[in-house]
């Protein structure tokens, strides 16, 4: 197993290395001098200037010195600098992926938890009216885009309501501290983390509930029946169990992509995190900072991969580490 | 008498072929003995089983009569009544030893389930009984063997598995529903005799059912037999197998074949259709930065030749690189070694268009007649679509597959039909006309009668021989069927891990085997001493 990670490791670095090889000569095909772009943005166009910038930022070595120091400096965890905001871009990254991870985290927590849950109901009383309102609603949050859904949250449950915060991290200017602050932090998470999960939570909800229908088919689950297993021990032990092998797959998919995936929420809930970041970087024509993001994205892609085999591997023993 | 089964009835949904899966069957079940229920697919012998069980599917419902289980009918047991009876009862092992366990929960957990599902022994207990079962029914290695997972044991122990997981309440009756038909001969024999030693042991009623009959022989007091859901004969095993009343039950012993093979003329001086030199192999899973190869040697340096007129037959058991020797024939996979020869053609050395030209001359049949026609088109198409592309003309070609369908024994009409609306052996028929079409030289017939019923397959062998006779070809014939193997071969091969170990005419081979292998298949093939004494 140990050598099983350490492969993959391995290659989770040279396919990150590509990527931000890739990334370097994104940033050189971008149209004009990236000097010319940090001095025009800086107030000043006067050769002098622009050629102090070119130096200052190794611009004026060939392109594989560039390449070799911008590699070397991911290396070092250092993404460069981001002249916009006037400070190095991993801390600016640093500063944002906490809120991203808390709001991704929750609402993945919540979606597997809720869509499990409700499509393994949905699969026990199959044909019933549970079951249909069940698929229905899935299929309405699946087909709804994630931006209305949040917008109508917010209309509902804090203009019309009045029962949670509408946008934001936290209380400006409250000051909470310990408890306080964490209910606070928690009451601005229930929107955004919800709208993200409730569109997960249809796709889980709909793959658990047609695998588990798959698998009451199998032999084993006749030979459970023979044993004189009660209905809910054969559910949850046999049924469950072998149906959420292909959630595990799907889920894994889904939760490398939660970090970038977020953007639309955090922007129209104002929430501080990675998402809203590189929308700004975006408008802002902020080169330095939005490759620092895509460079973060994709570790967390790698590493969410990586977890998946990992917990792949411990729900399905046909599954060797050597293989 | 531990069961009596009295008059059942069970009636399928409405708008199927026939109204009842079981019609007014009645038969008992005998402490100390053996049951066997005979009768083809669809006859009704798995329902009968799963009402033993309470587990009939949904739709199938029991209209009338009864089961007796020591006087009480089980027909009327409450859903709670039925989790406290399966199991403990009566219990069950299934066809499929792979599938009818949880791949993913240990073989000790599953059988430990048996007694956690009735609430006995604590945790600890269970696991010893579990062990003590293990070794009971003779798994190797019984330690490592409770902490398995299915997919780490072979077929021949996993079905050992499941008879212990059966065994594990004391039973008074063990209902078997072709436990041995998915195994190999030689896992077959073993398993037939641990079934028949428990039942002695611990004095059970089995129900075995099967169909086939050198199986019956082997192990059966009594034998009920079944067609299309009513009880056509039952009696004593030697009153069935040797003094059958009812012609449905000969059709039947008729139409198993025996191990003597025919005489056959012999085929003097013919050229080769196929000459196969040096073939060999090599499987390469895994490989890569961190872990070792797996190596699996498929086909050892394999040669035969294959003359105009002549079947040979491919025999061994699963693993044994039979399948792999045919698709290297074929060239549906790359040699790492060796030649095949079609007439002056060597297959492969040539590729491209020159080898989509020459696959014409050498045909495919397969074992699975539902899984090798595409099922979304016509069957028309299915015949059409090989001589089209390789330039016949449309019109042209749906007239030849008109003729060949008629020559496989199916009416012309079956071109508008898709291939769900015909039974296994009329599809493997189709697939047959598929395979001519292209007017072969060779056929290769990759275990194409071993999922049809004895009598189908009987018919099947005589199209096959029939064609073979009248359109001159040359067949390789795989095969795990011995039987069928001395039916239908000139020349036998023995296969046995990738190599072959001895061939020779089908009759040599039958009356005088020398290799250890060849001895072992042959007598590991169940009913030979009462087949002989039927036939």
């Amino acid at each position: 197993m140990i050598s099983f990670i350490a492969q993959r490791i391995a290659k989770a670095i040279v396919v990150l290395l590509a990527l931000v090889v890739m990334n370097f000569f994104l940033i050189r095909m971008a149209p004009g001098d990236p000097a010319v772009v940090m001095a025009g943005e800086a107030g000043a166009g006067d050769q002098l200037f622009i050629a102090q910038l070119r130096e200052k930022f190794g611009l004026d070595q060939p392109l594989p010195v560039q390449l070799f120091l911008y590699v070397k400096g991911i290396l070092s965890l250092d993404l460069g600098f981001s002249f916009r905001q006037q400070m190095p871009v991993s801390k600016l990254i640093l500063d944002r992926l906490p809120a991203t991870l808390l709001l991704t985290g929750t609402a993945f927590a919540i979606s597997l938890a809720f869509g499990i849950l409700f499509g393994a109901l949905a699969a026990r009383f199959a044909g019933t009216w549970a079951d249909t309102v069940i698929t229905i609603a899935a299929l309405i949050f699946y087909a709804t885009p994630l931006f209305w859904v949040a917008l109508m949250a917010i209309l509902l449950f804090s203009v019309t309501m009045d029962w949670l915060p509408s946008f934001g991290y936290e209380t400006v200017g409250a000051g909470y501290t310990g408890l306080a602050h964490v209910l606070d932090v928690a009451a601005h998470l229930i929107l955004p983390a919800t709208t993200i999960g409730l569109f997960f939570m249809a796709t889980y909800a709909r793959m658990t509930r047609a695998s588990m229908l798959e698998v009451s088919r199998l032999d084993f689950v006749k030979t459970a029946r023979a044993k004189g297993l009660s209905d809910a021990v054969i559910q949850r032990r046999h049924v469950l169990r072998n149906a959420l092998l292909p959630v595990v797959t799907l889920a894994g998919l889904q939760a490398g992509t939660l970090v970038g995936g977020a953007v639309l929420t955090e922007t129209v809930f104002a929430w501080p995190g990675i998402g809203r970041l590189m929308y700004e970087a975006l408008l802002q024509r902020d080169y330095n900072l939005l490759l620092g993001v895509f460079v973060v994205c994709s570790a967390m892609v790698l590493a969410f991969n990586l977890i998946t085999d990992l917990v792949y591997r411990s729900v399905d023993p046909r599954i060797e580490f050597a293989a | 008498m531990t069961v009596v089964v009295k008059n059942l009835k069970l009636a399928l949904p409405p708008g199927g072929d026939r109204a009842h899966a079981v019609d007014d069957v009645s038969f008992d079940l005998t402490a100390g003995k053996i049951l066997c229920v005979v009768g083809e697919s669809g006859s009704g012998k798995s329902m009968c089983a799963h009402a033993l069980m309470g587990l009939l599917p949904d739709t199938v419902t029991a209209e009338s009569g009864e089961i007796l289980f020591e006087g009480k009918n089980l027909l009327s047991l409450s859903p709670a009544e039925w989790l406290a009876f399966r199991g403990r009862g009566i219990a069950m092992v299934f066809q499929e030893p792979m599938t009818a366990l949880n791949p993913l929960m240990r073989i000790g957990e599953q059988i430990a389930e048996m007694f956690e599902a009735h609430g006995l022994l604590t945790p600890r207990e269970r696991q010893q009984k579990a062990l003590a079962l293990i070794r009971e029914v003779g798994l190797p290695d019984p330690e490592r063997a409770v902490r398995a997972y299915p997919h780490q044991l072979s077929g021949g122990q996993r079905q050992r598995a499941m008879i212990a997981m059966a065994l594990a309440l004391e039973p008074a009756v063990l209902v078997a529903d072709e436990p041995t038909t998915a195994l190999d001969v030689t896992t077959q024999a073993q398993i037939l005799k641990l079934i028949r030693d428990l039942q002695r042991r611990r004095n059970m009623a089995v129900m075995f059912i099967t169909h086939d009959f050198g199986v019956v022989a082997e192990i059966a007091d009594r034998v009920v037999v079944l067609q299309h859901g009513k009880v056509v004969e039952q009696g004593t095993a030697d009153d069935v197998l040797l003094r059958a009343q009812h012609p449905y039950t000969r059709a039947l012993l008729a139409a198993v074949p025996t191990l003597q093979p025919p005489q056959r003329t012999p085929l003097p001086d013919r050229n080769k259709a196929v000459e196969v030199i040096g073939l060999g192999k090599t499987y390469v899973s895994g490989g890569g930065w961190f872990r070792s190869e797996r190596r699996v040697q498929a086909a050892k340096d394999v040669s035969f030749d294959i003359f105009r007129g002549e079947t040979l037959g491919l025999v061994g058991e699963s693993g044994s690189g039979k399948s792999s020797v045919a698709r290297l024939v074929m060239r549906l996979i790359e040699p790492d070694a060796g030649t095949v020869r079609i007439g002056d053609v060597d297959l492969t050395r040539i590729g491209g268009k020159a080898l989509r030209e020459q696959r014409r001359r050498i045909q495919m049949v397969f074992q699975d007649p539902f899984a090798s026609l595409n099922p979304r088109r016509k069957v028309g198409n299915i015949i059409t679509d090989g001589p089209i592309a390789h330039g016949i003309d449309p019109a042209a070609a749906r007239k030849r597959a008109g003729e060949l369908l008629s020559l496989v024994g199916l009416n012309a009409s079956a071109m508008e039909r898709f291939p769900h609306e015909f039974s296994g052996g009329q599809r493997q028929r189709i697939g047959i006309a598929r395979a001519l079409a292209l007017e072969p030289e060779i056929l290769v017939a990759d275990e194409a009668v071993s999922a049809l019923d004895v009598s189908v397959q009987a018919q099947v062998l005589d199209l096959l021989e029939d064609l073979k006779a009248r359109l001159g070809l040359s067949m390789l014939f795989i095969t795990h069927d011995l039987r069928v193997a001395a039916q239908i071969c000139d020349r036998i091969a023995v296969m046995q891990q990738g190599a072959i170990v001895e061939l020779k005419s089908a009759s040599l081979l039958f009356a005088a085997p020398e290799h250890a292998y060849t001895r072992e298949l042959l007598s590991a093939v169940p009913g030979q001493t009462s087949s002989s004494k039927a036939a």
